[in-house]
């Protein structure tokens, strides 16, 4: 198993430069080689660990209780227009 | 003591207590060491901010806060060009019970991007130097809380762990720090890197001060389902006259016999061994056989974590936004290549790999129950003691620059990674100098999942025998 690693960015939707290819490459690959040690460990009938602490679900009353202002909410994005996020046009053919 | 910001958090509150002084002296002492800060410890501070609530509560001490912690008002970067001018729109959860227990958030400290590191050598914004050498590096990635409190820039700090990221800067540094087990404290607010392992911690010059401080921060927390309703000890009033008489300490042989540790760090462990037998501590030899596993579990799980923690930054509703998007898929990835730098982007890439199809059950499955193998191991140990005692880092402070490998920086929490994944408490406390070198070396002590009072209680002793 050998870790593309531009091909993953990509599923990853994370650009990389032809420099970092280079770089990230081999790094990956050593690091991918490492965590395969295990492989060589005998799970079988072993549980998996999914947090640090045994959980069950942690219920609350569903109720409306007051949540962020709009504005609030809307005062660190890149851009605005009235009371939405205002994107790059996103379907092709459509007006921006 | 000649000045302020050299105080602890008790010292502090007796000084006011006493009326020696207020919050007032206090944050302006701080902030006059923010002004020269030559570590680079600080990525901002809200001086106006924090003088006002000084005002408010004479009697409250200041604290400095990890850069991904959320504080109302002030920017949170997480130490990545991506949040550049991100300004928190509410509190975390540790920063409301902080400010309702006497204590004031006061600047905003260095660490490694998205907490990804252990040099505070991946912060964007440049790294922080190590008070005891400044051609060193902090330690990572809570290195800005270290240096801060190590190097008297702070009177205390909060730091986050989630693989080691409290207990080997302090370490590195000359502080105690304390990751709590998992759950023992809230993360609302707090950027998520690893969610099935990140907690927050103290970050302080004694025992005493972590205990206060833990104690503030501790407890449920609805907006955080991972916190049970456990009650919170007194954990101040039961370190008092705390001893080692007849605590069993447990020396796990794993840790003692692997290769590259620093004779510096086995020395001073020896001899933090040797002071825990003199104050009346029984040692145990006990083994923990997945040790040599945890590490690639770690580098499968925390990636994974990351990897869909990360997801959401994609310049739509926070953070950057690249000019060159045009489409969806560029307003994505362009946004995210030009605000993530090297180290996250490894890791997202790793994260991503490992919960592929095809690959997901030979890595992210598999290392969940290698991880169940790992939290065996301690639940038997702790079985037979009440604490182990280890090495911290396996070595002193490192140079900066010195490590260029992403897998040998990795190497660094060898000794701090099982008891993460484990979600048991653990503490770095100071041991001690290497010598020639004069450079600090802390041991870490670890305890069962919510056994903080016995894990302070045992540090404390120690602080005081050592």
């Amino acid at each position: 198993m050998k870790i593309d690693a531009a091909y993953v960015a990509g599923l990853a939707r994370l650009e990389l430069s032809d420099g970092e290819k280079a770089v990230f490459q081999p790094q990956l690959e050593r690091i991918v080689e490492y965590v395969e040690k295990i492989s060589g460990v005998d799970t079988e009938g072993v549980e998996p660990m999914m947090h640090g602490r045994p959980l069950v679900n942690a219920y609350r009353e569903d109720v409306v209780r007051p949540s962020m202002d709009r504005e609030k909410a809307l005062s660190n994005a890149p851009s605005t227009v009235g009371a939405e996020f205002l994107l790059p046009k996103i379907v092709e053919g459509a007006e921006s | 003591m000649s000045e302020l910001y050299e105080l602890g958090i008790s010292e502090a509150r007796k000084g006011i207590a006493n009326g020696d002084f207020t919050a007032v002296d206090l944050v302006e002492s701080v902030i006059s060491r923010y002004e020269s800060d030559d570590l680079h410890a600080y990525l901002t501070f809200d001086e106006e901010g924090a003088l006002e609530l000084a005002r408010k509560n004479p009697r409250a001490v200041p604290v400095a806060v990890k850069d991904l912690i959320n504080v109302e008002g002030q920017p949170c970067t997480c130490a990545s060009k991506i949040l550049e001018g991100y300004v928190s729109p509410y509190d975390a959860t540790v920063i409301s019970r902080m400010k309702a227990a006497g204590f004031i958030p006061a600047g905003r400290v260095n660490m490694d991007e998205f907490a990804m590191g252990s040099s505070t050598e991946n912060s964007a914004y440049g790294p922080t130097r190590n008070p005891f050498d400044r051609d060193r590096v902090p330690g990572g990635s809570s290195g800005g809380s270290a240096a801060a409190v190590g190097g008297n820039l702070c009177i205390a700090a909060l730091g986050t762990d989630t693989g080691g990221s409290i207990r080997q800067p302090a370490s590195f540094c000359n502080c105690v720090g304390v990751k709590p087990s998992y759950g023992r404290v809230s993360r609302y607010g707090v950027t998520a890197f690893a969610s099935s392992l990140d907690q927050v911690g103290p970050m302080t010059k004694s025992v005493e001060d972590a205990a206060v401080l833990l104690q503030a921060i501790a407890g449920h927390d609805e907006m955080d389902g991972t916190t049970p309703r456990e009650p919170v000890p007194d954990y101040a009033e039961l370190i008092r006259g705390a001893s080692l008489k007849g605590v069993r300490i447990g020396l796990p042989k794993e840790y003692f016999n692997v290769g590259g540790v620093d004779a510096e760090v086995s020395r001073i462990t020896d001899e933090a061994i040797s002071k825990c037998e003199a104050a009346g501590a029984e040692l145990v030899e006990v083994s923990l056989p997945h040790t040599s596993y945890a590490m690639a579990v770690y580098y499968i799980i925390a990636p994974a974590e990351a990897s869909a923690n990360l997801a959401r930054f994609d310049g739509v509703r926070y953070g950057h936004r690249s000019r060159e998007a045009h489409d969806v898929l560029s307003l994505y990835a362009k946004s995210r290549a030009e605000g993530f730098g090297p180290e996250v982007k490894r890791r997202i890439i790793m994260g991503t790999y490992v919960l592929s199809s095809g690959y997901y059950d030979a890595y992210y499955g598999r290392a969940q129950k290698v991880r169940t193998l790992v939290k065996r191991d301690f639940d038997e140990a702790f079985g037979k003691v009440d604490a182990l005692l280890t090495p911290c880092a396996p070595t002193p402070a490192f140079k900066i620059g010195e490590l260029q490998d992403p897998l040998t920086m990795y190497l660094n929490d060898l000794f701090t990674i099982p008891s993460a994944l484990a979600g048991v408490c653990a503490a770095s406390v100071p041991a001690g100098f290497a010598k020639p070198s004069g450079l600090p070396v802390g041991v870490q002590f670890v305890c069962g999942s919510f056994e903080e009072a016995r894990l302070l209680k045992i540090c404390k002793a120690f602080e005081d025998a050592r």
